[in-house]
């Protein structure tokens, strides 16, 4: 073949595309780019490689090779295994699934799971077949996961789930949003008084009667599981949606709220905001189980559960805020110009053309705050919850596994590991989507 | 549809149209109602909260803060016992919130740039090993590294009496690391002294330095000459002075060591988990704040002749830390709020002693936790403040 | 005597001798063979004018003679110095190769007049003051004195782009490169920078310009050199280029640039 000192001359414009003159492919090439490029890359190297070598076979060794899988008690895995007791694990497993759910209305949890898992996949996969139908499933799940969960009543429950479809489904067509919101709650009160009973207006001592008594129809009743007993993943799971499903709506509204040119309503997002951010979720947490109560009028108490949830949400939706503020800066003026030109009113132009952008825009930023959210989910074991950690801790407390805390607490760090960086790796996913989107 | 509205036309001119469709009535409308609600809202809280503590006989007030705490705290700075006051406990508790965060943040900063540029290294092994560590660290929540830490320290450590031994000063045991504490001989002010000038000195050869480069373009190496005139001065003086220290090393004494210095495995847990925690957004930070100057601008200044040590001081870090400081401020802000998880494994910060035992023991739910919220307030206003002079100082100008 | 007929420009000027050599120079981007074959020989005092469709390795042509680029085969000689991964060689080049971007790339967090301090100061040592005198003669030259104390940011695209070629002469290069400096620019401030570039081509420099601007080649150019699929197609005195060219690719492209 041709040699480079006596190389074969072209007419120009004629040189034909050659091949590079060395190897671009090989693993001894990319072995000298990535690793001994240069004396500082030889040395970092060295270094790394001594590190592993130093590193690895113990953590594998104890993780895997060295640990004991069965066993009935910590000294049976220790008498087996110099490294980890994972036996302890698999005993445990259900409690850290379920926590202390009841046995035989497991199958409850499961089938809100599986709904979950359903919905997102509806969410997520954008090419998902019958894609907007199943959209109105996703808008109903949490309602009808709560009642899974906790179980009551059915009649009432679908009750509920009409009267959420029919306002779904008149913002849904289009109707201003101020319309939707007066016959909603309309709707709520109405609903209230006729079927569910009396109520009392909150903070005030009037008392409203109901008309009818929808106890008498208990067909689909579904036996009560109190709230004490939830924990576990499932626990986890709960306080993460929930707080996702809540607080990006809310967080939407303080964000535009903030945005607003009325002072009072701006300064109040702004105060609410600031706050939030500026103190720990645990002392927020302390507030929710330790004093929540004297807010309330006396006699009223509603379940530590819910607080939870109240704060959690409310606490994720001050960021939320934030970051959809970010987007909606990064919209340009002009798109709102543009609406206000075309005779657009302020919810239909931030509905129609200003949110749908931010919200693109913001979507890794949001994802990152659900990450987040879901991660704080741990803190409730301060105030006596039984989240995985909870459970792992109780369990160290039997005498029989006395001591394994390394495993209890690699198990729940795993757990957490897998399930974050699936979301983070989805949210790179969107973002690199997003970049190209905007380049070409 | 909704029909839209015929504000203009003269049929259409009733008093509520009037109030409604113009545009400074409106929002007038909208904000009284809007403060009614909130007025209505926190007015109903507080009359509600007034009446049940009424109710349970509690009143409002912040005397509890002078009864004695009757509690001990094993970490304090300041003088403390059990008879001192819950104000005391609560002064305690910020100092230990303040010296973690301090602590936290240096470590934390070091260990966040570090890895950030590892990241961005162009050996493939040291960048995935950096990438490990960072997403393992922070897709983990923060409290499981803390009870992870924790549990290493008092579980895996060996008791007093097996203590990993460094040169026979330092111990490494599950009550914490022992380390020794100095005792300064009069001779050490000298050294002291020493620090003094070449801290003064560097200062002035800096001056010195950019002076002579104005004048005569001469530009000395004052890096190298600073760091010789701060350490090297004060370590050659303590070196002629035979080394005018004594230590103080702990001893074991029975079942524990006595003596010289302790770092506590409550704070030691805390620490590293905060840091290792925090450093892993720093990375993340550092690197995109890097990554984000643009190219064309390291290639610019290479092509006036920049060397790369000096592309990188005069013109690519002072433009990344613009896009690093906000967010980095803000993992400040987390770490220091996230310090709060102390009472997972009873460090005595100021959530555990004034919003932990202070508050059960008094039963001042209402009060202590205003506190606590007003002080953790009070370092967000302080931190997010000079982060805004920051950035109004380094903002670019736009035209 | 072919010696002396090679050193005079189509112009007339008598030149110097070879500021830059390259020869058999290829460039692969992976597999992909972005420059094939160059060679170029530009005398001290040339201006070289080169043109041809986007994507055809001009810019990439001239990032190699500083190396911003790397070639991988063949040679190129900038003021008798040979770029190789030697770091020293390619200091030394680029302190005697000026270069200006298409999208300017002034420091913006430096103000107009540090922007043209920075390398006089820290590569060639001057004192403060000095370096500070070269700037502002360089900016009264582009005609933006006024401006020495305001931040890129809150100058024009044109006005940037003058400070850009400010910045590089402070240097006091022997050659200066343009890789299509008026390419982001809107038509009212081409003109501006067009002026600067065609005074400082009267005043001798050397110059290698990456450009689309045919009047300018026309007027000032003593060779344009046409650029195709990583190629030189043809290399001539801008009056036999433009009125006479010789290859069909030429004058496809010269057709397509030229009707309006």
């Amino acid at each position: 073949m041709s040699n480079s000192t006596t190389e074969q001359k072209y007419e120009p414009g004629k040189h034909p595309s050659m091949p590079p003159p060395f190897k671009t492919r090989g693993i001894m090439l990319w072995l000298r780019e990535n690793l001994f490029s240069s004396p500082t890359n030889i040395v970092l190297s060295l270094l790394a490689i001594y590190f592993l070598y130093k590193v690895l076979p113990g953590v594998l060794d104890w993780t895997l090779f060295d640990a004991a899988f069965v066993g009935e008690d910590r000294n049976a895995c220790k008498a087996k295994a110099g490294g980890a007791c994972w036996a302890f694990i698999g005993e445990r497993l259900r409690l850290f699934t379920y926590g202390f759910y009841p046995e035989a209305e497991r199958w409850r949890v499961n089938l809100a799971f599986l709904m979950l898992v359903l919905s997102c996949i509806v969410l997520l996969w954008e090419n998902c077949p019958l894609r907007k139908p199943l959209m109105g499933f996703v808008a109903l799940f949490p309602f009808a996961a709560a009642f899974l969960l906790v179980g009551g009543n059915g009649v009432k429950l679908l009750v509920a789930l009409a009267c959420i479809a029919v306002v779904l489904m008149l913002v849904y067509k289009g109707f201003s949003s101020l319309f939707v919101m007066i016959i909603a709650i309309t709707a709520a009160v109405l609903a209230k008084i006729i079927f569910f009973g009396g109520f009392q207006l909150p903070f005030s001592d009037l008392q409203i009667q109901g008309l009818v008594d929808l106890d008498q129809y208990d067909q689909l009743n579904l036996k009560k599981v109190s709230t004490d007993l939830f924990g576990g993943f499932m626990l986890t799971l709960i306080i993460g949606v929930t707080g996702i499903a809540f607080s990006l709506p809310i967080g939407i509204l303080l964000a535009l709220g903030r945005q607003s040119n009325l002072p009072i309503v701006k300064y109040a997002c702004v105060v609410f905001i600031e706050f939030i951010r500026g103190v720990p979720l645990i002392t927020l947490l302390f507030v929710a189980s330790t004093m929540l109560s004297y807010f309330l009028p006396p006699g009223t108490t509603f379940n530590l559960l819910i607080r939870v949830l109240i704060m959690v949400t409310l606490f994720a939706s001050a960021y939320m805020a934030e970051v959809v503020r970010g987007g909606l800066q990064a919209v340009h003026r002009g798109q709102s110009e543009a609406a206000d030109a075309l005779g657009l009113k302020y919810w239909p132009s931030m509905r129609l053309i200003v949110l749908p952008q931010a919200l693109k825009i913001s979507i890794p930023a949001i994802v990152n705050t659900f990450i987040g959210l879901y991660k704080d989910s741990t803190l409730v074991i301060v105030i006596g919850l039984l989240d995985p950690l909870g459970i792992g801790r109780a369990s160290l407390a039997d005498t029989k596994w006395n001591g394994l805390t390394n495993e209890v607490y690699l198990f729940v760090a795993i757990f957490f590991f897998i399930s974050c960086y699936a979301m983070a790796r989805y949210s790179l996913y969107l973002e690199n989507k997003l970049h190209t989107g905007h380049k070409r | 549809m909704s029909a839209t509205p015929t504000a203009n036309t003269a049929a259409n001119t009733s008093l509520f149209a009037k109030l409604w469709y113009n545009k400074e009535n409106r929002s007038i409308i909208v904000q009284i109602l809007a403060a009614l609600a909130l007025l209505w809202f926190f007015g109903s809280m507080v009359l509600n909260a007034v009446h049940n503590l009424e109710a349970l006989g509690k009143g409002f007030s912040f005397n509890f803060l002078e009864q004695p705490a009757s509690y001990d705290i094993n970490q304090h700075l300041i003088e403390y016992s059990s008879r001192s006051s819950h104000f005391t406990a609560m002064m305690v508790g910020i100092i230990n919130t303040l010296l973690i965060a301090v602590a936290g943040i240096i470590l934390a900063t070091v260990l966040g740039f570090i890895l950030g540029v590892l990241r961005l290294s162009k050996n493939w092994l040291i960048d995935k090993l950096a990438y490990c560590y960072i997403e393992f660290v922070r897709n983990v929540p923060v409290l499981l590294h803390i009870l992870l830490i924790h549990g290493i320290v008092v579980h895996s450590l060996p008791k007093p009496k097996q203590a990993i031994n460094f040169a026979d000063t330092t111990f490494l045991t599950n009550r914490g690391v022992f380390m020794p504490s100095p005792e300064y001989l009069p001779l050490f002010k000298f050294v002291v002294a020493a620090f003094i000038v070449g801290v003064i000195f560097a200062w002035f050869f800096r001056k010195f330095a950019k002076g002579l480069q104005e004048k005569k373009g001469t530009q000395l190496p004052v890096f190298w000459v600073s760091l010789f005139s701060i350490i090297g001065l004060p370590a050659i003086t303590f070196l002629a002075l035979g080394q005018p220290v004594e230590w103080d090393i702990p001893e074991l004494k029975g079942f524990n060591y006595k003596g010289g210095m302790v770092i506590r495995p409550e704070f030691l847990a805390l620490w590293l988990a905060l840091s290792f925690y925090t450093a892993a957004f720093i990375a993340e930070i550092v690197r995109a704040g890097i990554l984000a100057v643009n190219h064309g601008q390291t290639e610019a200044s290479m092509a006036l002749g920049l060397p790369r040590n000096k592309t990188l001081n005069l013109v690519v870090i002072p433009q990344a830390l613009r896009v690093i400081v906000p967010p980095l401020s803000s993992q400040y802000l987390n770490l220091t709020k996230n310090s709060s998880l102390a009472i997972a494994i009873g460090y005595m910060d100021v959530t555990a002693t004034i919003g932990g035992i202070s508050l059960n023991q008094t039963g001042r739910e209402m009060e202590c936790m205003m506190i606590v919220m007003a002080i953790y307030l009070t370092f967000s206003l302080i931190i997010s403040a000079s982060m805004n002079y920051y950035n109004k100082r380094i903002a670019l100008v736009e035209r | 005597m072919n010696n002396t007929e090679n050193n005079i420009s189509a112009t007339g000027r008598a030149l110097g001798d070879s500021t830059i050599e390259i020869r058999e120079m290829h460039k692969w981007y992976g597999e992909f063979h972005v420059l094939r074959d160059i060679n170029l020989d530009v005398k001290s005092g040339e201006r070289i004018v080169v043109c041809g469709p986007s994507g055809s390795g001009k810019s990439t042509m001239i990032r190699c003679i500083n190396r911003l680029e790397e070639h991988q085969k063949g040679d190129i000689i900038v003021d008798g110095v040979e770029l190789t991964n030697d770091l020293k060689n390619i200091e030394a080049v680029r302190r005697e190769v000026g270069m200006v971007f298409q999208h300017f790339n002034l420091f913006p967090h430096l103000t107009v007049l540090e922007n043209c301090t920075l390398a006089p100061i820290w590569v060639r040592k001057q004192p403060k003051a000095e370096a500070e005198a070269t700037a502002m003669k360089y900016l009264e030259r582009v005609k933006i004195p006024d401006q020495a104390l305001k931040y890129p940011g809150q100058l024009s695209g044109g006005q940037q782009q003058r400070v850009a070629i400010a910045r590089s002469l402070c240097m006091s290069p022997k050659v200066m490169l343009f890789d299509e400096p008026t390419s982001a620019l809107d038509p009212e401030m081409i003109k501006e920078v067009l002026d600067v570039m065609i005074e400082l081509a009267e005043e001798g420099m050397t110059m290698i310009c990456v450009t689309h601007e045919m009047g300018f080649a026309k007027t000032v150019a003593d060779r344009v050199i046409f650029m195709d699929e990583g190629q030189i197609i043809e290399e001539n005195e801008p009056e036999q280029f433009f009125n006479n060219p010789q290859s069909e690719r030429t004058q496809l492209f010269l057709s397509q640039i030229l009707a309006h």
